[in-house]
């Protein structure tokens, strides 16, 4: 026997000491469960490291109501076969409390209120912390998170003032109202993911893979066509073979067009395709730091 | 087919003028790692600045402030692999007030690659990065001669630079030191070999990195198992499930091995171990396993499972160097948080023996405030007793934090010795 980890084996086991870090150092920790993919590979993480016995938070699913039904029925279903709570916060509840407010115009999403009903949520279901599926990789903001990310009282990231975090003694200590995030797969790529989703044979929803659908082209983005979508003079209405490289809400979430239809394909085009992960992301285009001005706003 | 790549991580310490952002920038740039529309953006950032080439340097700068003002104010975290390997990089700032972003760096590094622009030669700043570099036990140093270009490729300026930084580095306790000349901005012995050096015959940079040997750096000898929090399954039967779930920090165990729990030296008998693909037998460092003992002990968060003939030493009263992290700065008598792998106890500074002056690297005795960025070597009175080892022979169990009570910031960083 060589004792010797792989990368996947060493990430796997960073991963699972971080929740079980988080399990010990906060009171009451949910998974904030997007239905994307990391989300589910954190999820399926978290039943590994308190196997035989249940997982030990509840899927939080912050709702901003423009889902895919396919997001909505797997998520129902990995809860129920998990035996994992699932709690959902909606944004429209939050639009009608008038403590989030409905954005107009042609590129309108509920994106930024999203970090606002994340914070009502937290605070009504007493959560302390959020984990989540949230990777250094993604994007340049998300370069500088700690795996320990700490959160004002108003739920704000303040990247220049972060706490130190050495070696992997992680201080989850809590002062009054603050929170923290906690990102146990920081340090994987998104080929790691695949790679790993792979290896472990972890069922995603199939809007990853590709399928026809009815989808919308608007300048270089194709999205999906919905009803939630403000329609726009030059938008091209096609009928296209795609699959979906991030998922979100439907408004936002960039298709690619596809054929790529098991996980040995899709790990066979990524290594070969030449754009970023969130370059398809019509949220993160609105300009050059918006990950970041939504992360200092509470967004995950 | 299984998969060998390991892991390296790498700290790369320095200022924008040192070259360190585009030598980040060429290296993901020629192992093709940036995606194109990443390369797009980057060109347009640079066309906009009146530049021909692309600021290679653009690819690695984060956060509003630092574009802004050209700076690296915190550590940046980057990812890349090739066939060999995968690699994560710790990108921190290099000047003097960011002395704790580069310990925070090189905390989780296997490597610290040091740049030097030669035209300059050896400075302070290169001085204080491989002090760190030692003091945080790096065992390889890569010592890439940026601007080579600027001094026409020239093998003399890069062997005067060699030969001073050997005399400095003879004092540190870093293993395996090399050194390549490189010209970051036009990709000279970064991936490729340069056209320019025929004279240097030693490796590229890259290839330094896909072949350091970092296997043997764990520690596969010393059994440490603190334990995270216990793990209970109520099956329904006469016996539970009760296991201790935790990290392999390091050394090997395996089912029937005898082992202790400190404190208290309860003894007992492991029964079996859960890894992440079910039951296993043995289990070694990094693993995160669970660990079922044959007898019912009183074991919780805080405690550490070793073997009864491999025992930290149990300690009181500690002797380290530490780094003070926060723009709080220490006050005398107050009562802080040792954290200590997943053990916390109150702990209050005795004595300040030396601060360092990280100019100079000369002890200052005289010193008796510590404040950011402030690296020392201190005397700490602790309430109750820790099992510790030299951090030297064991990252893990020779490593602290010092939280305070009241804001609960991380205010030091320690290394015992």
């Amino acid at each position: 026997m060589s004792y010797r980890l792989n990368y996947l084996e060493e990430l796997e086991a960073e991963a699972v000491y971080v929740l079980r870090e988080a399990f010990a150092q906060f009171q009451h920790p949910c998974i904030l469960f997007s239905g994307g993919k990391d989300s589910i590979v954190v999820t399926y993480l978290a039943a590994k490291a308190f196997a035989p016995g249940p997982i030990p938070f509840s899927l939080l699913h912050i709702d901003t109501g423009h889902n895919f039904s396919e997001t909505l029925q797997f998520r129902d279903e990995l809860a129920e076969r998990l035996n994992v709570r699932l709690v959902v916060g909606k944004v429209e509840d939050s639009i009608q409390r008038q403590t989030a407010l409905e954005e107009n115009g042609p590129n309108a999403n509920r994106n930024r209120a999203q970090s606002i009903t994340l914070l009502e949520s937290m605070e009504s279901f007493g959560f302390d912390a959020a984990i989540g599926g949230g990777r250094r990789d993604e994007e340049k903001a998300r370069a500088k998170e700690r795996f320990f990310s700490h959160r004002d009282a108003f739920g704000q990231w303040d990247p220049k003032n972060q706490g130190p975090e050495i070696w992997h003694l992680y201080n989850g200590r809590l002062n009054q109202g603050e929170q923290f995030r906690v990102f146990p797969i920081s340090n994987w790529t998104e080929l790691d993911v695949w790679e790993y989703i792979q290896k472990e044979n972890i069922l995603l929803p199939s809007l990853y893979f590709a399928h026809q659908r009815p989808c919308v082209k608007r300048k270089e983005s194709i999205l999906a066509q919905s009803s939630y979508l403000v329609p726009h003079d030059t938008d091209e209405l096609l009928d296209l073979t795609v699959r979906f490289r991030t998922i979100g809400d439907m408004t936002i979430s960039g298709a690619m067009i596809s054929t790529a239809s098991t996980v040995v394909d899709i790990i066979t085009e990524l290594k070969e395709m030449n754009q970023s992960e969130r370059g398809s992301r019509a949220d993160d285009f609105r300009s050059e730091s918006s990950m970041e001005d939504r992360k200092k706003e509470g967004y995950f | 087919m299984v998969d060998t790549k390991d892991i390296v991580r790498f700290t790369t310490a320095g200022s924008v003028d040192d070259g360190k952002s585009t030598l980040i920038g060429r290296l993901l740039y020629d192992c093709k790692q940036i995606p194109q529309d990443q390369i797009e953006l980057v060109q347009r950032i640079s066309a906009r600045k009146g530049l021909t080439d692309i600021d290679m340097s653009l690819f690695t700068d984060g956060l509003k402030d630092e574009r802004a003002q050209g700076i690296t104010i915190d550590v940046a975290y980057r990812y890349f692999t090739t066939e060999k390997r995968k690699f994560i990089i710790a990108d921190t700032p290099g000047h003097l007030q960011y002395t704790r972003n580069m310990v925070t760096g090189a905390s989780t590094a296997n490597t610290a690659i040091i740049l030097i622009d030669a035209r300059k030669g050896v400075v302070e700043q290169t001085r204080r990065h491989s002090f760190i570099a030692s003091l945080l036990q790096i065992k390889h140093l890569i010592v890439c001669v940026n601007k080579m270009d600027l001094v026409e490729f020239n093998k003399d300026e890069f062997d005067q630079i060699v030969s001073s930084f050997q005399d400095f580095s003879a004092k540190l306790a870093i293993v395996d030191v090399q050194f390549i000349p490189v010209s970051a901005l036009n990709g000279d012995n970064v991936v490729h070999r340069s056209e320019n050096m025929s004279w240097y015959q030693g490796a590229t940079l890259l290839h330094t990195l896909e072949h350091i040997s970092v296997a043997n750096e764990l520690n596969q000898i010393d059994f440490r198992f603190p334990v995270q929090h216990p793990i209970r399954v109520d099956q329904g039967r006469v016996q539970d499930y009760r296991a201790y779930a935790g990290k392999v920090e390091s050394g090997i165990v395996r089912v029937g091995d005898e082992i202790i729990v400190l404190p208290g030296n309860q003894r007992s008998n492991v029964k079996s171990i859960m890894g992440m693909n079910g039951p296993q037998q043995e289990a070694f460092s990094p693993q995160s396993i669970s660990l079922e003992l044959t007898d019912e002990l009183d074991t919780s968060r805080g405690n550490m499972i070793v073997k009864p003939n491999n025992q930290p030493e149990e300690v009181r009263h500690l002797s380290a160097m530490i780094c003070w992290m926060s723009s709080q700065a220490y006050v005398p008598g107050r009562k802080y948080i040792l954290r200590h792998t997943t053990n916390e106890v109150k702990a209050m500074v005795k004595s300040i023996l030396y601060v360092y002056d990280m100019q100079t690297l000369k002890r200052d005795e005289e010193q008796a405030a510590l404040q950011a960025n402030d690296i020392a070597r201190i005397e700490l009175q602790l309430a109750g007793p820790i099992y510790v080892d030299e951090y030297r022979k064991n990252k893990a169990t020779g490593s602290f934090i010092l939280i305070d009570e009241q804001s609960n910031q991380t205010l030091a960083v320690g290394m015992i010795s």
